[in-house]
């Protein structure tokens, strides 16, 4: 049975992700309510400006859906701002959303500012050959908690990881046509 | 390691995919940015002056004073944007030594070169440019910029011109997919387009870059208009800091922008806000004050 995709559809790069998904032949639709997560065997949360998502989340009544899906064990990718969404980041205060689904700390557009944005290929644990990266005003794991599986580094900075049913990225998969670490959350669900 | 690449098409594009379904805010110091930034805008326009009092000051407007830039860009952690005037490559270097996230080349500043717009390819900054027709996106992207947004006529809080401007483009890109592959040369031709940009879209069936609405957007209902009219996001100018409560006007169209079919939504969101921005009828412009027809 073909497994359905949501992609969180508040703001930032959701028709990338839709397209990515559909061209692996993933049944994706769009998440902008409580009621549209029942039907899913996953979410991605894309990337786009993490203050802005993290609001809408929250105006939008999902922060307690999003947190059940979470708990039901359900896989969950977050790239990019998505990331920043996941992570726990204790050391910096904050009123914006972190849901803590990874324990991570996280530096926010920590490679610099978008004239500092890059392109490169990354080993990434668990893929064969190098995987397409755009980095675009990423963040980077500043560190991780016990039993969160580091999966790429860049510089010497933590750029994926994955713990339990939670993937994240700090690059954007979606604006490349390498699948391969979108094929790696899939299998997460397989 | 591998090698690291910075500027290419897809991390300046890309850039601005990531803007998508966001409200840019226009905003002249620090207060109004953290206002901006907390109401959930995607990023921020640093100016001097917004449209407007532009059009009050009178006199040439130039690019802002690189102080109120960087008092902004230490204000917010979201993408600082700043408008250089058409053809400035010396503002536009400025904008980029500077470390602004995307420089807007402006028709509401008073055009540094009538005949020649930037060459955009050539930076490491992203550019967002204003077109009114589809001619004008492609040669904008031609030259390199890797954002587009509509002109409409701004600081009016009149919206007729950004819809007319949205619609020109879409309903020019749908008479191209129509074409045959014979026709295509005269067709660039016939809009001042590059003929191989005219050829991706005909392939793609829409810009290679995102297309923002702006110039004219004064309440929620005209930033859920300009959505559904197949905006990729909207640029709020005057109307925010304008309007009677700039922090609920701000979070208003934001929730409007991404909920643009709510309509009841909508309606809620709309009750309120106290009084928006005062309007001009376009047609009460003089040719001279019209900004839109700055740039080619």
């Amino acid at each position: 049975m073909s497994k359905t995709i949501g992609v969180l559809d508040l703001q930032g790069a959701v028709r990338e992700h839709l397209l990515a998904l559909k061209a692996l032949g993933v049944n994706a639709v769009s998440v902008r309510n409580a009621e549209d997560f029942d039907a899913l065997d996953g979410l991605i949360i894309p990337g786009g400006e993490s203050t802005a998502i993290g609001r809408l989340i929250r105006e939008q009544g999902l922060e307690d859906r999003l947190r059940a899906f979470h708990k039901e064990g359900k896989a969950i990718f977050g790239t990019c701002a998505g990331l920043i969404l996941c992570s726990t980041d204790e050391s910096h205060e904050t009123d914006d959303l972190r849901l803590g689904f990874i324990d991570m700390e996280v530096e926010r557009n920590g490679f610099g500012r978008q004239i500092a944005s890059f392109e490169t290929s990354l080993t990434f644990a668990g893929i064969d050959q190098e995987v397409e990266a755009v980095f675009i005003r990423a963040p980077y794991i500043q560190s991780v908690g016990p039993d969160v599986n580091v999966l790429a580094t860049y510089d010497d900075k933590i750029v994926a990881a994955e713990y339990e049913n939670v993937l994240v990225t700090a690059h954007h998969p979606e604006l490349t046509k390498d699948y391969a670490v979108l094929n790696y959350f899939l299998d997460k669900i397989r | 390691m591998s090698e690291k690449r910075i500027g290419s098409a897809r991390v300046k594009r890309g850039m601005a995919e990531m803007q998508k379904g966001g409200v840019i805010m226009d905003v002249v110091n620090a207060e109004q940015a953290r206002i901006a930034e907390a109401a959930g805008a995607v990023a921020v326009m640093a100016l001097e002056r917004v449209p407007s009092d532009i059009r009050k000051a009178g006199g040439v407007a130039r690019m802002a004073n690189p102080e109120i830039i960087e008092e902004v860009m230490n204000a917010v952690s979201i993408p600082v944007m700043a408008k250089a005037r058409i053809g400035h490559i010396a503002e536009a270097r400025i904008l980029e030594a500077m470390g602004v996230d995307y420089i807007d080349e402006s028709e509401v500043l008073t055009p540094a070169d009538e005949e020649y717009h930037l060459l955009k390819s050539d930076y490491v900054v992203p550019f967002v440019c204003g077109c009114r027709d589809l001619g004008e996106a492609l040669r904008r992207i031609g030259e390199g910029a890797s954002m587009l947004r509509t002109k409409g006529e701004p600081g009016t809080g009149n919206i007729v011109e950004a819809v007319r401007h949205m619609r020109k483009v879409n309903s020019q890109i749908a008479v191209l997919s129509t074409k045959s592959n014979d026709e295509l040369m005269t067709f660039a031709r016939d809009i001042g387009a590059p003929y191989e940009l005219v050829k991706e879209i005909k392939e793609l069936g829409k810009l290679p870059v995102v297309n923002f609405a702006a110039g004219g957007v004064a309440t929620p209902a005209d930033a859920a208009l300009m959505m559904s009219l197949g905006a990729d996001g909207v640029f709020v100018g005057s109307g925010i800091f304008k309007s009677e409560s700039p922090e609920k006007f701000a979070r208003a169209i934001v929730r409007a922008t991404t909920n643009y079919e709510d309509y009841a939504l909508i309606a809620e969101l709309s009750k309120d806000l106290g009084e928006p921005m005062k309007g001009i009828e376009i047609s009460h412009l003089g040719e001279s004050e019209r900004m839109q027809e700055r740039g080619w």
